[in-house]
């Protein structure tokens, strides 16, 4: 679908809307008519709103009040508030932490699933299926897999003769890495299907000619395959960070950021001091100061990713 | 990032996953050899891995309460009832949520997918002063996480008087500039003649839009349309943040919300999970090859 572009020249300009010079200029301005609806959502619910958290952030705001001006007190407040620091540092751990995992369990199911041709629907859906859960299913199902005793989890592992007895979401230690977990079973998918997709775009005369010379399945895997998949790799690395710097759901439901402060995300810390310390202003300010965190993440991936683009052709 | 990257050497058609009969070209395997065993029980394996907890969920909401805990671990029900599902159905407020999801959720679709593709059909194919400009607004609105806007728009919607609100749920979710990116790039590789041609015939630009340009693109809309309705069926934080009310809350807010209230009755918990979870289920089995290409999609154009 997307690919169908390929084959054409792809042109910014229309040269199509202009044939014929100057009658047709009128009709330009009916291009905006066009964009006009969106410009309305766009700006009512995403530019209007950022622009009044921005000045939401420099006022002593609570929920209902709107509070005095106070210039940068709430970034300056919010840099020396630990809290702060670590809820960033926790949804920078658990970025770390899924986004590799995340990335080559999806590489290693789409090799396997691509070389399966019989059943392949079943070998998807399998591995699709839990993208479809919301995320509060998925904390209410894993909650309960991990309860002591009688969860699944907890279960398996007396089943292979091995103590039971792991604190999954009550020790500390533990608790982040049973959220990577689960977050893997639920969203792996996606990155299985981006990797099946290209290799499956992945021109079939490359390993006939490898063949040829002889080369062997692992041989054509590391010589073929993933450097083809490069680009890809690139795409679902820049997709999952992206995802990852956002978590909130799962953690939220599953550990509401305990025990203690262990698994708590920024975002979650930002609803605490809106929602239920009714400090605004602070809040905003402390979704700023994670939103420039954001920003130059993703810039300097799109700038690795745009590299690694014009390489490839 | 962008589609006319994607190393492809096939016709364009074929870019999901599902193979068209014919199309495919041979693959370079030879049927059974020992390798093909090992790497079908290793797949298998991993698939029941990923099946187990969702067996887990199905067979806990239909064993009776008392057996839910049952040391060691039971797999089956040795009783097999469906109380749990009486009991969540009839007791809690799941068939308000689910409507309240199932008509959300299709409001907002129909609305992305119509304001996305207009704008994105502006930004193509015509010429107007500042399209650029708004273009390049646009695509950086996709970098704006939506949950540092949860504050500010939560004031707005009290503003606005739409908490608790259908349209309070709706409107924020229609702003979707990566979808109106999608689509751009979309539109941007169809062919000019045909548009060319109802030009000369005096068409007007909504006609062409309308007759022309969206029968052309059933695919990308396709795949706008399913993944804005899981995104926004699954969706858990906004719907959370502007509904306090049970009667406005959507299924996966409104799970939430009554968890406490089941208690440590795991097989309604369950029960009420399997409903939550059937219907995209359902919608997957259905549109498999639409769901899996509109990822493909997705990931293609970049977002």
């Amino acid at each position: 679908m997307a690919v169908r572009s390929v084959a054409r020249p792809s042109r910014r300009d229309t040269p199509a809307s202009r044939p014929d010079g100057a009658p047709r200029r009128r009709h330009d301005w009916t291009g905006l008519l066009f964009v006009l609806p969106f410009l309305v959502f766009f700006v009512a619910f995403l530019v209007w709103p950022l622009l009044a958290g921005l000045g939401t952030a420099t006022t002593s705001a609570g929920l209902s009040t709107s509070g005095e001006f106070v210039g940068l007190d709430n970034f300056i407040d919010a840099l020396r508030d630990p809290d702060v620091w670590t809820s960033l540092g926790n949804t920078l751990w658990f970025t770390l932490l899924s986004t590799p995992i995340l990335v080559l369990v999806g590489l290693v199911l789409a090799l396997l699933v691509h070389q399966l041709t019989p059943a392949r629907w079943f070998w998807r859906l399998s591995f699709f299926a839990p993208f479809l859960l919301p995320s509060s299913v998925v904390a209410l199902i894993f909650v309960w897999i991990f309860q002591p005793d009688f969860g699944m989890a907890d279960g398996m592992l007396a089943a292979i003769g091995l103590n039971p007895g792991i604190g999954w979401l009550s020790d500390p230690s533990m608790a982040m890495f049973s959220i990577v977990l689960t977050t893997t079973w639920w969203t792996v998918g996606f990155n299985f299907l981006l990797y099946l997709a290209a290799l499956q775009s992945i021109p079939q005369h490359f390993y006939e000619a490898a063949a040829i010379d002889g080369a062997g399945d692992w041989r054509r895997l590391w010589s073929i395959t993933l450097p083809l998949l490069g680009r890809t790799t690139g795409l679902v690395v820049v997709l999952q960070l992206l995802a990852s710097l956002k978590v909130f759901d799962q953690i939220y439901l599953m550990t509401s950021g305990g025990p203690g402060t262990s698994t708590i995300p920024v975002i979650q810390y930002v609803y605490e001091i809106g929602f239920t310390n009714f400090r605004v202003g602070y809040a905003s300010a402390i979704s700023y100061l994670f939103f420039a965190l954001v920003l130059v993440i993703a810039l300097v991936q799109l700038r690795l990713f745009g590299n690694r683009k014009e390489s490839d052709r | 990032m962008t589609v006319d990257a994607a190393p492809v050497d096939r016709p364009a058609d074929d870019s999901g996953l599902d193979r068209t009969p014919g199309a495919a070209p041979p693959r370079r395997r030879r049927p059974f050899r020992p390798g093909m065993i090992a790497l079908f029980l290793v797949t298998a394996a991993l698939a029941v891995l990923w099946l187990m907890p969702l067996a887990w969920a199905l067979f806990t909401s239909l064993k009776p309460e008392g057996e839910t805990t049952a040391i060691p671990l039971r797999w089956l029900p040795t009783e097999w009832t469906l109380a749990a599902y009486r009991a969540v159905i009839g007791g809690s407020d799941v068939g308000l949520w689910m409507f309240n999801s199932i008509f959300t959720a299709t409001v907002t679709t129909v609305l992305v997918v119509l304001v996305s593709s207009m704008a994105a059909y502006g930004f193509a194919r015509t010429t107007f002063p500042g399209r650029r400009l708004l273009l390049a607004l646009t695509v950086m609105g996709i970098m704006v996480p939506p949950q540092v806007l949860i504050v500010p728009l939560f004031a707005e919607m009290v503003a606005l008087g739409l908490v608790d609100t259908y349209w309070g749920v709706i409107l924020p979710q229609v702003v979707a500039p990566a979808m109106v990116f999608i689509m751009v790039k979309f539109f941007q590789g169809l062919p000019h003649e045909l548009e060319e041609a109802a030009h000369m015939d005096g068409a007007s630009r909504w006609r062409i839009y309308w007759q022309i340009i969206l029968p052309l693109s059933r695919p990308v809309l396709a795949a706008v349309s399913i993944f804005t309705f899981i995104s926004t069926w699954n969706n858990f934080l906004w719907p959370f943040i502007v509904t306090t009310d049970p009667n406005a809350m959507t299924l996966p807010v409104g799970l939430i919300a009554v968890e406490g209230g089941f208690g440590l009755r795991y097989a309604e918990i369950m029960a009420a999970s399997v409903i939550a979870a059937l219907p995209l289920l359902i919608i997957f089995v259905l549109f498999q090859r639409q769901v899996v290409r509109g990822v493909a999609h997705t990931g293609l154009s970049g977002q």
